[in-house]
């Protein structure tokens, strides 16, 4: 038997966290409207500006159309199918663990998100969202010790109306894209950070999604906002049931670094990505935007992207203060007949402003993997350096791997630097491993882990475990 | 421990080896020599398991099994380590995981214990006083950016780590300086022992002057067609193929 054979032979693992829970839910009539935001904004407890901005943001959506230079075929997608809200049941916010439905904390454990403050791992405060809402927050109380705010975007309204004012839609505006005028008429949770001024974040912040109810549309915002001489570093991870019909998630991410801050949000994105014929899993459009606002301040994104039937997402940097920092770490991962159009931005504004851009591709199956990306260095970014790094890798002859880079540099003391590579995983690679005792299936694991090394290598120690496991296990029976 | 009868294969229908007999014993070293394109690396290929080579008839037999049933890992395990004429890349994997995951799968198929950490780093360092390979190939990843020598002592070390009962040594002097050769040709030697065997694949006889072999066989046109003590390796050093050539074609 040679090793196509065996990787063919290899038992199909199954998305583990395709499960449903059945729980009470509370949920909207399908479809957008006025009365539909009206109602949204109201259940949330929602200050009057907010509303006032939803609405301009639904009266902007309505005149726009979905884009279409993405490397990607969508299906249509009817927005008057989707239910916009959808939350479980409770008579009221849970004051402590014991409000909580039990099903719903079974759940969370079973995906290894235990609520329960104690048995956390050390040094990761939890924000669990199912559906349209956030379920609990963790070690708040720890964090509000250090005067840092991590609660729900929700919570975040009622109680920091100021600061949500002050930088909600800064980073992002409604008008930026179709996706982002959706979210901003429609979202209904997310994640708030706020890190005061001189305070280094002790723990890992982490939110964690989860899709449950059906025919239900995600649409999250996160707010992150690093005063001065602050630092923080937060992951995001997320999961949904396998459902034949396709689910559309459409978040938006805003970071503000101010002066000397530093922001590194991490991603390790592993929605349903449909079965092995390209059936169901969710559309993944995401618009992520961080702004290193004011001098020294830095913002690094890192993302394990293996989930979604199609990704569209490009966590990008505005470089505004002088001497401030970007980064964008990527492993994108399709297999079977996933798409993924993913890369990022660099926006350099202030004065020595560096960017650097690691993106690793593998595309396995019949997917198809796309990088795009942008390097802007305006007027006024005297000495500004870019480099960029976009390795596609394939493992099978069905696959595509397609770079699209964009340099546009108007000043001439810039320094931009591109390389690309495209490999084939060798035959030989895999046999050299077999001949020292190790199954191919391993073997593909290691070569694929050492393949996106660089990328591995940003994350948090609990998260680059997790992250390694979830690349085998994406990529297995995928060589041929 | 190994018994090769009327082996025949093809590559891409192209017949290549046409009828290999042979037999080695624990303990001992056989060098198989011959002219360009005569099968040598076929047959390490051969034993190793590459699926490329298709096997048309024979059979071969390793500790008493159906050798040619295995996967390439299998056979790995039970013992049979192929040292690479090329020995490939793999970019950003250590040495020390490479190794680690290596041994341990070879651990578990003998019902020992996977070794930790620091007992995995103890038993790393002993091996590579053993074979006097630098600490810092072995700090890099597999392979990458090592010179051909280094590749080469790289291998030595692998098997000194994996403690092969059969070794195939394909080409492994193709390359290297005089000093990089008795550091390769040491290593074998202090890994020989009576309980394992070692098939040396050559084109030139001047690794033979360490490594002593058993026996000596010339591979010529898909077999072996002469087999002899060590001395058969100084005549053809200064004969050349030429003369076996006009043997074979005589018969």
């Amino acid at each position: 038997m040679n090793s196509e054979d065996i990787i063919q032979n290899l038992t199909q693992s199954d998305y583990k966290y395709g499960f449903t829970t059945n729980i009470e839910t509370e949920t909207f009539p399908k479809g957008i409207n006025e009365d539909i935001i009206r109602r949204l904004s109201e259940i949330k407890g929602e200050p009057s500006f907010m509303l006032e901005w939803r609405l301009k943001a639904f009266e902007y959506w309505k005149q726009m159309e979905m884009p279409t230079w993405a490397h990607l075929k969508i299906p249509p997608i009817d927005y008057q199918e989707i239910i916009y809200y959808a939350a479980p049941k409770k008579n009221k916010a849970p004051e402590s663990l014991d409000d909580i439905d039990p099903e719903l904390k079974k759940t969370f454990d079973k995906l290894g998100i235990p609520l329960e403050e104690q048995k956390q791992l050390s040094g990761v405060a939890v924000d669990a969202v199912m559906d349209s809402v956030s379920i609990k927050t963790t070690f708040k109380e720890t964090l509000a010790n250090l005067g840092i705010i991590f609660c729900s975007m929700s919570e975040a309204i009622r109680e920091h109306p100021d600061l949500v004012k002050k930088y909600l839609g800064s980073v992002v505006p409604y008008t930026d894209n179709f996706f982002a005028a959706l979210n901003s008429a429609v979202f209904s949770d997310g994640s708030f950070v706020y890190i005061p001024k001189g305070v280094r974040c002790p723990m890992e912040l982490s939110t964690y999604f989860r899709i449950n109810a059906k025919n239900t549309g995600q649409f999250e915002r996160t707010l992150i906002i690093a005063d001065e001489d602050s630092y923080v570093s937060y992951l995001e991870g997320c999961t949904a049931p396998m459902r034949d019909e396709h689910q559309l998630h459409a978040a938006v991410v805003e970071l503000i670094a101010l002066k000397n801050a530093e922001i590194k949000y991490s991603t390790v994105q592993n929605w349903y990505p449909g079965d092995k014929n390209g059936k169901g899993g969710i559309y993944n459009f995401v618009t992520k935007r961080g702004i290193c606002k004011e001098e020294n301040s830095k913002i690094s994104w890192t993302q394990v992207e293996t989930g979604s039937a199609i990704t569209w997402k490009y966590p990008s940097c505005i470089l505004k203060g002088d001497n401030s920092i970007g980064e964008f770490y990527s492993v994108a991962v399709t297999n079977n007949y996933q798409q993924a159009d993913t890369g990022t931005k660099m926006i350099h504004i202030g004065k020595n402003t560096r960017s650097r851009i690691v993106s690793k591709g593998i595309s396995a199956g019949y997917s198809q993997n796309s990088y795009r990306g942008l390097v802007k260095i305006m007027k006024n970014a005297d000495n500004a350096r870019n480099f960029t790094q976009c390795d596609s890798m394939l493992l099978s002859d069905k696959c595509g791997a397609h770079t699209f880079p964009y340099i546009e540099i108007d000043n001439p003391t810039a320094i931009a630097e591109h390389e690309a590579t495209t490999s084939r995983i060798g035959e030989d690679q895999i046999f050299y491993c077999n001949q020292r005792g190790i199954s191919t299936e391993d073997a593909v694991g290691l070569i694929v882990n050492g393949y996106a090394r660089e990328v591995l290598n940003q994350l948090p120690m609990e998260f680059a475990v997790e992250a390694q496991k979830l690349l085998q296990i994406t990529l297995e029976n995928s060589v041929g | 421990m190994l018994t090769i009868k009327n082996l025949k294969a093809q590559i891409n229908g192209k017949p290549i080896l046409k009828g290999i007999n042979l037999e080695i014993k624990a303990g001992e070293v056989h060098a198989i020599m011959g002219p360009n394109g005569s099968g040598k690396s076929t047959l390490a290929a051969v034993l190793a398991g590459r699926d490329y080579v298709e096997i048309t008839s024979g059979e071969v037999l390793f500790m008493g099994q159906n050798l040619l049933d295995l996967a390439p890992e299998e056979r790995a395990r039970m013992g049979i380590f192929l040292g690479f004429q090329y020995p490939v890349e793999i970019p950003g994997v250590s040495m020390v995981s490479f190794m680690r995951t290596a041994v341990n799968e070879i651990r578990k198929y003998r019902n020992l214990p996977p070794l930790n950490s620091s007992d995995f780093l103890k038993y790393m360092r002993e091996k590579k006083e053993l074979v006097e390979i630098d600490t810092q190939l072995t700090h890099r990843s597999v392979n990458e950016g090592f010179s051909g020598g280094e590749k080469k002592k790289n291998e030595i070390f692998q098997m000194a780590m994996l403690e092969p009962k059969l070794a195939i040594l394909d080409e492994t002097d193709s390359g290297l300086d005089i000093d990089a050769l008795r550091i390769v040709a040491n290593g074998v030697n202090k890994l020989k022992s009576p309980d394992n065997a070692y098939l040396v694949i050559t084109h030139y006889q001047r690794l033979l002057d360490y490594i002593i072999p058993d026996v000596v066989h010339v591979l010529y046109d898909g077999r072996i067609v002469k087999s002899a003590g060590k001395e058969l390796a100084l005549e053809l050093e200064e004969k050349g193929y030429d003369w076996i050539k006009r043997e074979y074609q005589k018969i």
